[in-house]
């Protein structure tokens, strides 16, 4: 038993490092489950803008708030409904909301409130909890326990570092599009000898193995070096087999200085990654995809000194896919007054982002209200049906 | 439950060496840290401020190349500059894993390492990013055994700290210079912030968002420039005292003076002294450190006032500390490290590495294995967890590593089973004893030991 997948020296030595220095990915999980919808879960990790990223400039204070960010934009160019217009960099997507394909969640945020922390907004927004520390699987891991299906063989995670809202009891393996173990049969004998006498070595070793195996062949993506695409093409790639949810991460949203250009770059890379999800996927698999991008939370509304924003609270989450009825501005809009702000500096949240993934949830795989509050939202009062779906 | 050398240099040093014998004691570890820090002169590593002519005559490159008469050619020389500085960030990289591998006080290089990773900070450009260690090497290394306070000064008006969380830019609302820009709020709360939730009191910390605020205005008037480094800049300054924590800080004029006195007082917040004594506690011992193990550290370093070497004597006095199965997976680069040093790596075949061996060797598994050289995500550095590291991912790299590196890394592999030997000491396995004699290649035997559990593990 040899294993080697692709060339492995040459290609796949050069992508997995620019995968690896990427700062802007971490890792794609996916799982797969008998149902037929297919679920995307992007988490923007850094705390997106959401008020640059779609702009109610419809808000009279609005152009006194933003102009510094506004630069010459024309919102007439990107306007969605005569009061909210898209970034420009979020412009390729302009097509998908005429078609009801993409659409928007504005005035969110998870429960997290005051302290502002990246990590701790991250691990709210992931662990799907009321409060900190209360829970420490992930909501999506806890929605795979109530599915029936689900094994380890079709459950993935692909790239580097956390996706804590695929971990928990039920098994999701890690990996990336590009790994392979090359040594000599025998050396694989003694690895896995050695590796027994440790349990979580010897998980990680099998995992290799395996997934080694089963990728032997496999044909590298069209998206050359970007990372985030090669990612949202293996995540197509799998949905378009026996997957049913996959899960990555985009970084790069902490614009807390220059923010113009720092928010194109990233806002560019959610752009690509959700027209190649659409290019890749095919028109059948697409048409039962909902794509969901959420963040820890917000910024302030105020530019600060440095051209940027800092941390905030209510912020914009995105609905992309066949199955979602988009073409829509969701949410109850607080107003940008100055009583209407959360603590006189941020968009105040007025509805949960957990309340719209449930909702997805509910609507694309069955979970009723009971398992949705009860378990994989623990303490979530979903509220009326938003009609997210077709 | 109690002290044993190897276990010692396992878990609190790098790895177990064929040239170096383990110190004997705990108060050895600690005469060696009070002792000169040898290594920083065998294998330097340069400072930052030493670097700043540098650092201005890229940023003046990078500035001119569209102006000059010849921009083509100007860009060409600026690129080249910028290879050139990213190789002179490969052999920092080289030194640290020398240090690593040499050091007869290897505690010293952990603790450089913790430290750099606990006041995290890079260069965001170009220019920047080569130069990262080099803060360590001035903000941190000379204070890791001195005191809390010092080291929190030294890295948060660091030009590095400066430039990573934005503090650059950050001018109070009624400052001078924001008088004269006639523009809004100029502030920027990054730093302030990040000080509070990671460098000092913790995300659980008792302060407000109105701390972070009032600090954040404290904190107007850091800056720093190409020539001299850090200075403190009035006209940027926030006029009027600030109240952070409770107290308030400043006057009329800002002040350096101000900002550290504020952060020699948070320093010693007892808050403070519990993050860092569970921050160490994760980082040396376990994931989940025995809860008596912390309140020993806590009260070690509450009593000093955040003196260092009394917050090490407590931390390696206490028998949780010595529980003998390993624990705590190795980070890649410490893994790399740890393996130079059983391998006995020295300078002379650092020095018969090219170039692109130190790409192919170092350089790439890093990145692949998840850690690459410099480039940690944000503020709160590398991950402590096991599971963030043994990936089945990183692991594969790892083990692909350990049979292909050593042998363009030392030329002549040892005996395998006289490797495992050293290598791991009493931590042997009856399976990798098998496998260093099984294997069908030197190689891939000593390959075997490095990726074996009890190696990857501390």
């Amino acid at each position: 038993m040899s294993l080697s997948r692709r060339a492995f020296v040459a290609r796949s030595a050069a992508i997995g490092c620019s995968l690896a220095a990427s700062p802007f990915l971490t890792r794609v999980s996916l799982a797969s489950a008998p149902w037929d919808t297919r679920l995307v879960v992007i988490m923007l990790r850094g705390a997106m803008d959401g008020l640059d990223a779609v702009r109610p400039y419809g808000a009279p204070e609005f152009a006194t708030y933003r102009a510094e960010l506004m630069g010459q934009d024309n919102v007439a160019e990107h306007d969605l409904d005569g009061y909210f217009a898209l970034h420009p960099a979020l412009s390729p997507l302009l097509p998908l909301w005429r078609e009801g394909q993409f659409g928007v969640v504005h005035a969110v945020s998870t429960p997290y409130r005051d302290k502002r922390s990246h990590f701790d907004g991250q691990d709210l927004l992931e662990s799907g909890a009321e409060g900190l520390g209360a829970v420490k699987d992930g909501w999506l891991n806890r929605a795979l326990g109530l599915l029936p299906g689900v094994d380890s063989r079709t459950a993935f995670a692909i790239g580097y570092g956390e996706m804590k809202v695929l971990e928990g009891p039920v098994p999701v393996a890690d990996w990336s599009p590009e790994v392979e173990l090359s040594m000599s049969a025998q050396a694989i004998r003694l690895a896995e000898q050695v590796m027994e006498d440790d349990p979580a070595f010897h998980a990680a070793f099998a995992e290799a193995i395996m997934l080694a195996e089963d990728e032997t062949g496999s044909e590298g993506g069209k998206g050359g070096g970007k990372p985030h695409l090669r990612v949202a093409e293996y995540a197509a790639q799998q949905l378009r087999g026996d997957t049913r949810i996959a899960a990555f991460s985009l970084n790069g949203w902490d614009t807390h200085a220059r923010q113009g250009r720092v928010i194109s770059t990233a806002l560019t890379r959610l752009s690509d990654t959700i027209t190649t999800l659409r290019e890749d996927l095919g028109p059948e698999i697409w048409g039962k995809t909902a794509v969901v991008a959420m963040t820890e939370f917000g910024r302030t509304v105020r530019v600060n000194g440095t051209g940027g924003t800092d941390h905030g609270t209510g912020g914009a989450m995105f609905l992309a896919g066949g199955a979602v009825k988009g073409g829509k501005v969701y949410g109850q809009w607080p107003g940008l007054s100055e009583d209407a702000l959360y603590q006189r500096r941020d968009l105040m949240p007025t509805g949960d982002v957990r309340a719209t993934a449930g909702w997805l949830l509910h609507g694309m795989a069955g979970l009723d209200r009971a398992a949705l509050e009860g378990t994989i939202f623990p303490g979530l009062d979903l509220g009326s049906d938003p009609g997210l779906l077709l | 439950m109690t002290f044993s050398p190897e276990l010692a240099a396992i878990r609190f040093g790098c790895g177990l060496s064929p040239d170096l014998v383990p110190a004997a004691d705990a108060s050895a570890i600690l005469d060696g840290l009070a002792g000169p820090d040898r290594m920083a002169g065998a294998f330097p590593i340069p400072r930052f401020t030493d670097t700043l002519p540098r650092i201005g005559e890229l940023r003046e490159m990078q500035k001119g190349f569209r102006k000059a008469d010849d921009p083509e050619a100007a860009r060409k020389a600026y690129r080249k500059e910028l290879q050139a500085s990213k190789a002179d960030a490969a052999a920092w990289l080289m030194q640290v894993i020398l240090r690593q591998s040499q050091s007869d006080t290897a505690f010293r290089e952990r603790l450089v390492s913790f430290w750099g990773d606990h006041f995290s900070a890079r260069g965001k450009s170009p220019v920047m990013k080569p130069f990262s260690v080099t803060y360590v090497e001035e903000a941190i290394r000379p204070h890791v055994t001195g005191s809390f306070g010092d080291m929190l000064v030294a890295a948060v008006s660091h030009p590095m700290m400066l430039h990573y969380l934005d503090q650059v830019g950050s001018i109070g609302p009624k400052s001078r210079r924001a008088e004269r820009k006639a523009k809004g709020d100029g502030l920027n709360e990054n730093l302030a912030r990040e000080v509070m939730e990671l460098h000092t009191l913790g995300v659980g910390g008792p302060y407000s968002q109105d701390d972070v605020r009032q600090l954040a205005e404290l904190f107007t008037g850091m800056t720093f420039n190409r020539k001299d480094g850090f200075r403190f800049n009035p006209a940027m300054s926030e006029p009027g005292a600030e109240t952070v924590l409770g107290k308030s800080y400043g006057g009329r004029r800002g002040d350096f003076a101000d900002v550290e006195a504020a952060l020699r007082d948070i320093a010693v917040h007892p808050a403070t002294a519990k993050h860092i004594a569970w921050k160490l506690s994760v980082h040396f011992v376990a994931d989940e450190p025995d809860p008596d193990l912390l309140e020993h550290v806590t009260a070690a370093y509450v009593a000093s006032g955040g003196n260092l070497i009394a917050v090490y004597s407590a931390l390696l006095e206490h028998p949780a500390s010595w529980r003998s199965a390993l624990g705590n997976v190795k980070p890649p680069l410490d893994f790399i490290g740890s393996s130079a040093r059983a391998l006995g790596f020295g300078p002379a075949q650092a020095q018969a590495m090219k170039p692109r061996d130190m790409r192919r060797n170092l350089l790439q598994p890093l990145a692949r294995m998840g850690q690459p050289w410099q480039l940690f995500d944000g503020p709160d550095g590398w991950p402590e967890e096991d599971q963030a590291w043994l990936t089945p991912q990183s692991l594969a790299v790892r083990m692909l590593w350990a049979v292909g590196a050593p042998q363009t890394m030392v030329g002549d592999l040892p005996d395998p089973a006289g490797f495992a030997e050293a290598a791991l000491g009493p931590y042997i396995t009856e399976s990798v004893r098998f496998a260093a004699r099984a294997a069908e290649s030197r190689a891939e035997a000593v390959g075997l030991v490095l990726s074996s559990p009890s190696f990857q593990r501390r």
